[in-house]
């Protein structure tokens, strides 16, 4: 019923009709038929099969990457935001440090406040990548007038990157087979419990974006290697770059770069595309790796990265080889000139590495490295890398843990892998395998397996599910003599199977119960997620005997009664262990911190902890100690604490020939 | 006698294997020759820049290391330009089936992207 004021869809206003007369309906009339008109059409609203496709992909991603962030969400619901651990607080303070004072102070910073009385300088010790992505986050959140605080900033960066990392992985699992494999690697990677352990919200360390780094440059470097496109190289270079400047181990990347090209090499699949990739890659991210003050120029002096160099100078005379090949139609003429340019390259090659490595120009390969080699070297050469608890190998049930069913579907992705091999395949099983392999020799490198296992069971799970919905989808064949003969014909000749009896339902079943696997698989990450990676160690809970939770907040409790009670320029002795949340929350001087950079420091700490209070007395006065701190977990059954790690460690560290200081 | 026919014996091999490389020279050049002007001025270049290193390294050789990271950066410039230019060459040749589809100007333009941040780098780097 058309009332006074309401316009008509003819635009005439129903104050100028009378009531009740026939002109009122016509208007109301042309009103329903629009509507009508309206919603015939949004019934008959029908998308073209590809448009579907595409919606239900970005459907499909959108929720992927809420359900990357919002997984990792647990302790900030379950206590507060507030950074884990122990190195995410002085990542914490760097970062303060750079909102607050700008870029070239942070470059250039020398703290005084840790390793007392040595210093740290911090601009050169420091992988920059991780604070300078969480300050211009937060530099870009404030430009559009979001006052968030750079804690809360920190706090989301992880869950933030581990979003778009599983972005990444959907583009690299399209480039590798096709977009099925991306999406089902996408969902893998946002719920696997090896990623989350290292990027849950708070857990604000350099693996937050590394693992992002790394995927994104192995994505570039494989686009880089199937297009031969020097714009992707580029990328690639940028992305490797970015690793350099977030973690250490972009060792992984400069060593499995040449490893694969070799392998390239050798298996005879390489082309004038792998050349440009990796050649370019190479010089580029060199360069801008030895931008980071820390790398500096360790990509021409340490033996580490001498891999990369020897088998960029090994391109160079492969492909000039080829080159020469090529324009010479001779093969004998040929054959010559292949001999004497092979010794010569591999002879002044050879010769200069044995000049550098004897003369020490080249250094070998640092501990912390060659421990993943040599898994015993640690224990006897350097206990304190060894006494950290992630260096420890890895048991089974980790891999259980933190893989479920793609411990298993990771052997079923490398047979598809290898069933149609391209150049990406073969990147990504080389991927797999090296990294598997340091997975099994320390359980903290899990997580730079965990992209690799997440593609390559996505591989087999996509196959699996095509192959079985293929069948499912297959019309019912209709039989007629004639056809009966080509099939057998054709059977015979290439060996293809015969449809099996009952072949739709067992489809169906099959995948009925890969359906089971997956939602088992779901609901196992979100309870490891919840009970194992989401505790910010710095708050602790338990429960009573009635039930009720207790939080135990003494930790912090400890540092803000130190910046409350303690003069400023007070001087802190702790085990090294707590030095990086007193400067970041206590704000005192502290001794030792987990930079464990000058291992003498920490063992003259050590012996002041083992001895009885006189010699310990007389050892914190050399040091100019103010105040101990001691943790202590008699009263509430709090099992690491000093005293647990006094019986394993200290004594260990201490007692190494190069680390006994004379006391005068 | 052993040593008469040892002498013999790689004299003739040096004999074999000179008129072997003269060969080989003669045909290299002949096939160069073929080449497009386009891709041997881009060899022209290449050469240039690796002589160009080869020259700083020898006096890096002669007057030491330091400033190191002045070295680094003006070898490598001069390797890396002509590491771009080789990889320009390979997809601008006609010759190569790979890069049939792909056009020569998008090729150059690549070329002088890389290169753009090449040289950027070495500026932040030269010190």
């Amino acid at each position: 019923m058309a009332s006074t004021g309401k316009e008509t869809a003819n635009g005439q206003s129903a104050k100028a009709m009378g009531p009740g007369t026939t002109p009122i309906t016509a208007p109301s009339a042309a009103k329903a038929a629009s509507w009508e008109s309206y919603y015939s059409s949004v019934k008959n609203f029908k998308l073209k099969t590809k448009q579907q496709e595409l919606l239900i992909r970005i459907a499909v991603l959108v929720l992927i990457y809420i359900l990357a962030f919002a997984c990792r969400l647990f302790s900030v619901l379950r206590y507060e935001s507030v950074i884990h651990e122990f190195d995410p607080y002085f990542n914490y303070r760097t970062t303060l440090y750079l909102t607050q004072k700008g870029f070239y102070e942070f470059w250039n910073w020398f703290d005084y406040e840790s390793w007392y009385p040595l210093g740290r300088i911090v601009g050169g010790t420091l992988y920059p990548g991780l604070m300078v992505t969480a300050a211009i986050l937060y530099w870009v959140l404030r430009f559009l007038s979001l006052a968030v605080h750079i804690k809360d900033v920190c706090v989301l960066t992880a869950p933030f990157f581990a979003s778009n990392t599983a972005m990444v992985a959907y583009f690299f699992g399209t480039e590798l087979r096709d977009r099925g494999t991306g999406l089902v690697a996408a969902i893998l990677l946002a719920i696997c419990p090896g990623y989350i352990s290292r990027s849950v919200a708070g857990s604000y360390d350099n693996e937050a974006v590394a693992i992002f780094a790394l995927l994104l440059t192995f994505y570039l470097f494989v686009k880089a290697v199937n297009t031969g496109s020097l714009a992707w190289s580029l990328g690639a270079a940028f992305g490797y770059f970015y690793m350099v400047s977030a973690w250490g181990g972009y060792i992984f990347i400069i060593n499995l770069l040449p490893i694969y090209v070799l392998v390239l090499l050798v298996t005879g699949r390489y082309s004038l595309r792998l050349y440009i990739a990796y050649s370019s890659v190479y010089i580029i991210g060199m360069l801008l790796a030895m931008q980071i003050r820390f790398v500096g120029y360790q990509h021409v002096q340490s033996g580490e990265h001498m891999a990369a160099m020897g088998v960029f100078f090994l391109m160079q005379v492969f492909y000039l080889v080829e080159y020469v090949k090529k324009q010479l139609g001779d093969p004998k003429l040929f054959k010559a000139f292949l001999r004497v340019t092979v010794t010569l390259a591999v002879g002044v090659g050879a010769l200069a590495l044995i000049v550098g490595l004897a003369t020490g120009y080249i250094s070998p390969w640092t501990g912390r490295f060659y421990s993943l080699l040599d898994p015993t070297y640690a224990k006897i050469h350097i206990p304190i890398i060894a006494s950290v608890s992630e260096h420890q190998p890895t048991a089974w049930s980790s891999f259980m843990f933190d893989f479920h069913i793609l411990s298993i579907l990771f052997p079923a992705g490398l047979y598809f892998c290898f069933k149609n091999l391209t150049d990406g395949t073969i990147f990504i099983i080389i991927y797999g395998l090296t990294s598997l392999y340091f997975a099994g020799v320390m359980v903290r490198l899990i997580l730079v397996a965990t992209p690799a296992v997440c593609l390559i069971s996505a591989i087999a799970i996509s196959a699996t599910l095509k192959n079985l919905s293929v069948l499912l989808r297959e019309k019912a064949p209709v039989y007629t003599s004639t056809k009966i003969t080509a099939k057998q014909k054709a059977s015979a000749k290439t060996g293809a199977d015969q449809p099996l009896p009952f072949q739709k339902e067992g489809a169906f079943l099959l995948l009925l119960g890969a359906l089971y696997m997956l939602i088992n698989f779901g609901f196992h990450c979100t309870w490891v997620t919840s009970e194992a990676y989401s505790s910010p160690s710095i708050v602790l809970a338990a429960r009573q005997s009635n039930g009720e939770r207790v939080i135990f907040d003494d930790f912090r409790e400890a540092y803000f009664w130190l910046q409350h009670n303690t003069p400023p320029d007070a001087k802190v002795m702790s085990w090294w262990d707590y030095g990086y949340q007193i400067t970041a929350m206590g704000n005192r001087t502290v001794i030792v911190d987990n930079n464990t950079w000058n291992n003498t420091h920490i063992a003259t700490v050590g012996r002041a902890m083992a001895s009885n209070e006189d010699d310990a007395y007389d050892i914190m006065r050399q040091l100019d100690v103010d105040y101990v701190l001691v943790v202590f977990g008699g009263v509430t059954g709090y099992s690491s604490d000093d005293i647990n790690k006094y019986g394993n460690w200290n004594l260990v560290i201490l007692l190494e020939p190069c680390c006994v200081t004379p006391i005068v | 006698r052993i040593h008469r026919h040892h002498i013999v014996g790689t004299a003739f091999i040096m004999a074999a294997s000179a008129k072997d490389a003269r060969d080989l020279v003669t045909a290299m050049r002949s096939a160069y020759a073929k080449t497009p002007t386009r891709l041997k001025i881009i060899d022209m270049y290449v050469i240039y820049g690796l002589v160009t290193a080869v020259i700083q390294v020898v006096y890096m050789a002669m007057v030491g290391t330091f400033p190191f990271n002045a070295f680094l950066s003006g070898v490598l410039s001069c390797v890396g330009t002509s590491v771009l230019g080789v990889c320009l060459r390979m997809q601008v040749n006609p010759a190569n089936k790979e890069f049939t589809d792909l056009p020569p100007e998008r090729a150059f333009a690549d070329f002088v992207l890389c290169n753009l941040v090449l040289h950027l780098v070495i500026m932040n780097f030269l010190g």
